[in-house]
């Protein structure tokens, strides 16, 4: 059976799913990382090499200095604390006045860099200093799916992790010395499946992390996973791309399709290159047309007047109740 | 060709060919059932249905309720437990039957 285009479904829908704005920049400045996941859409692992220069980080800075617009600044990877610029960058950021999130991997902290031996232990305390918002993958609250997805022993390292980071005040809701420290968790699932709701798996998780670990943490975003890359190899392994896809596409959800991330954020590679979002960079889906190809020709207006490049990867932000860097987009 | 096959349960909607008015009134109570949440969440639903499943030996439902049990939060140990239940259960129920043979030895002037 042919599935419909992306395309094609927002035109049966009457979607025309046009840029809002640029409130965050979502710069990936390493694809180097101490772990190399099953689900990784970067394939991310400790053989890459790709990092940002200074000049690129420069480029960056400039532009949120230039552009009171874009009030977030998100820093992935790769681990992305494996970039030698990485804490001038998170620095300069705060003195802008930014919102820093950082998409931390947790056991890179445990691990260091794998390529240098390089400590990373100072990490939670240097978070803490400069209130960047943590987001960390934790696929699940057991050993058994997140070792199974993310390698043998991330678990327990992940939990040890997490200790330091509440240690700092992180994840701490109300009143103690923590407040305003955010840690965000993320759940992807370990396999060919959409996510659980949302709210009733950070209920779960958070229940269980406390109960059985002492952790605690603010909020649990739901991310599916998309069709591409070490994913897609997987479910062609498998035999389950089709069925995956038809999964998707049947799970198709308007409400959802309106909230993509793409509409509001704007992603930069290792190499200063712009794209719609983090899954069309690691596909090489540069923007279309007139709107500026890199951080050096950088230029809002014609950004917000760009065509956004959907193709059959971007059902996985469409389906259910949506997904995107900052968990589910819609209600179901 | 085998007498199942996983893609049939997307032609489940079928039944509803002939007398569509029953299989209406089938899926709206499967739906009302099973699709949301009531006194039971849809977690613990769905790992009830597993282990029916299970019971009953339908392969359908062992594939649907596999993705419903991960699709609402449930984890493979949650999973085999509820399937050891459906297990113990068919077992208690041959096993509690040596009652009745018991009474039948009674009734032999064999026990």
């Amino acid at each position: 059976m042919r599935l419909p285009s992306f395309e094609e479904k927002l035109t049966e829908h009457g979607l025309d799913l046009a840029p809002l704005g640029v409130e965050t920049l979502q710069v990936n400045v390493t694809r180097l990382c101490n772990q190399a996941c099953h689900h990784c859409h970067v394939d991310a692992s400790p053989k890459r090499t790709e990092q940002m220069s200074r000049a690129t980080v420069d480029r960056c800075l400039e532009i949120l200095a230039r552009n009171p617009a874009i009030t977030k600044l998100d820093i992935t990877g790769g681990a992305p604390e494996l970039n030698p610029h990485f804490d001038f960058f998170v620095e300069a950021a705060r003195r802008l006045g930014k919102h820093v999130m950082v998409r931390h991997n947790l056991t890179v902290t445990i691990d260091g860099n794998p390529q240098t031996g390089e400590s990373k232990r100072y990490l939670p305390e240097f978070f803490a200093r400069h209130r960047v918002e943590v987001i960390s993958s934790l696929p699940y609250f057991q050993e058994f799916f997140t070792d199974k997805q993310r390698g043998n022993g991330v678990f327990k390292k992940s939990v040890e992790s997490l200790r330091l980071l509440n240690e700092q005040g992180y994840g701490k809701s109300d009143g103690a010395q923590g407040f305003g420290l955010t840690l965000n968790l993320v759940y992807n699932p370990v396999g060919a499946f959409l996510p659980a709701p949302q709210e009733s798996l950070e209920r779960q998780f958070k229940k269980e992390l406390e109960a059985k670990f002492g952790v605690v943490f603010n909020g649990l975003f739901t991310i599916t996973n998309m069709p591409i890359n070490r994913f897609k190899k997987d479910l062609e392994r498998l035999g389950a791309y089709d069925e995956y896809m038809t999964r998707l596409v049947s799970a198709y959800n308007p409400a959802a399709a309106r909230g993509v991330m793409c509409r509001s954020l704007i992603s930069v590679g290792h190499d200063g290159s712009l794209y719609d979002c983090d899954f069309n960079q690691m596909l090489d889906l540069n923007l279309s047309g007139e709107s500026g190809g890199t951080v050096f020709d950088f230029n809002l207006d014609k950004l917000l007047n760009r065509k956004i490049i959907f193709g059959q990867h971007c059902y996985g932000c469409a389906a259910g109740a949506g997904s995107s860097c900052g968990g589910a987009t819609a209600k179901v | 060709m085998n007498y199942y096959e996983s893609k049939d349960l997307d032609r489940f909607g079928e039944i509803g060919q002939f007398r569509g008015e029953l299989a209406e009134k089938f899926f709206d109570y499967y739906n009302a059932v099973t699709a949301c949440d009531g006194a039971l969440t849809k977690r613990e639903k769905a790992l009830i249905a597993l282990a029916v499943a299970h019971a009953k030996q339908c392969p359908y439902c062992i594939d649907a309720y596999t993705t419903q049990c991960l699709e609402t939060g449930a984890n493979p140990d949650e999973m085999t437990e509820a399937v050891h239940v459906a297990a113990v259960m068919e077992a208690g129920m041959t096993l509690v039957h040596g009652v009745q043979m018991h009474n039948a030895l009674r009734k032999r002037g064999a026990m």
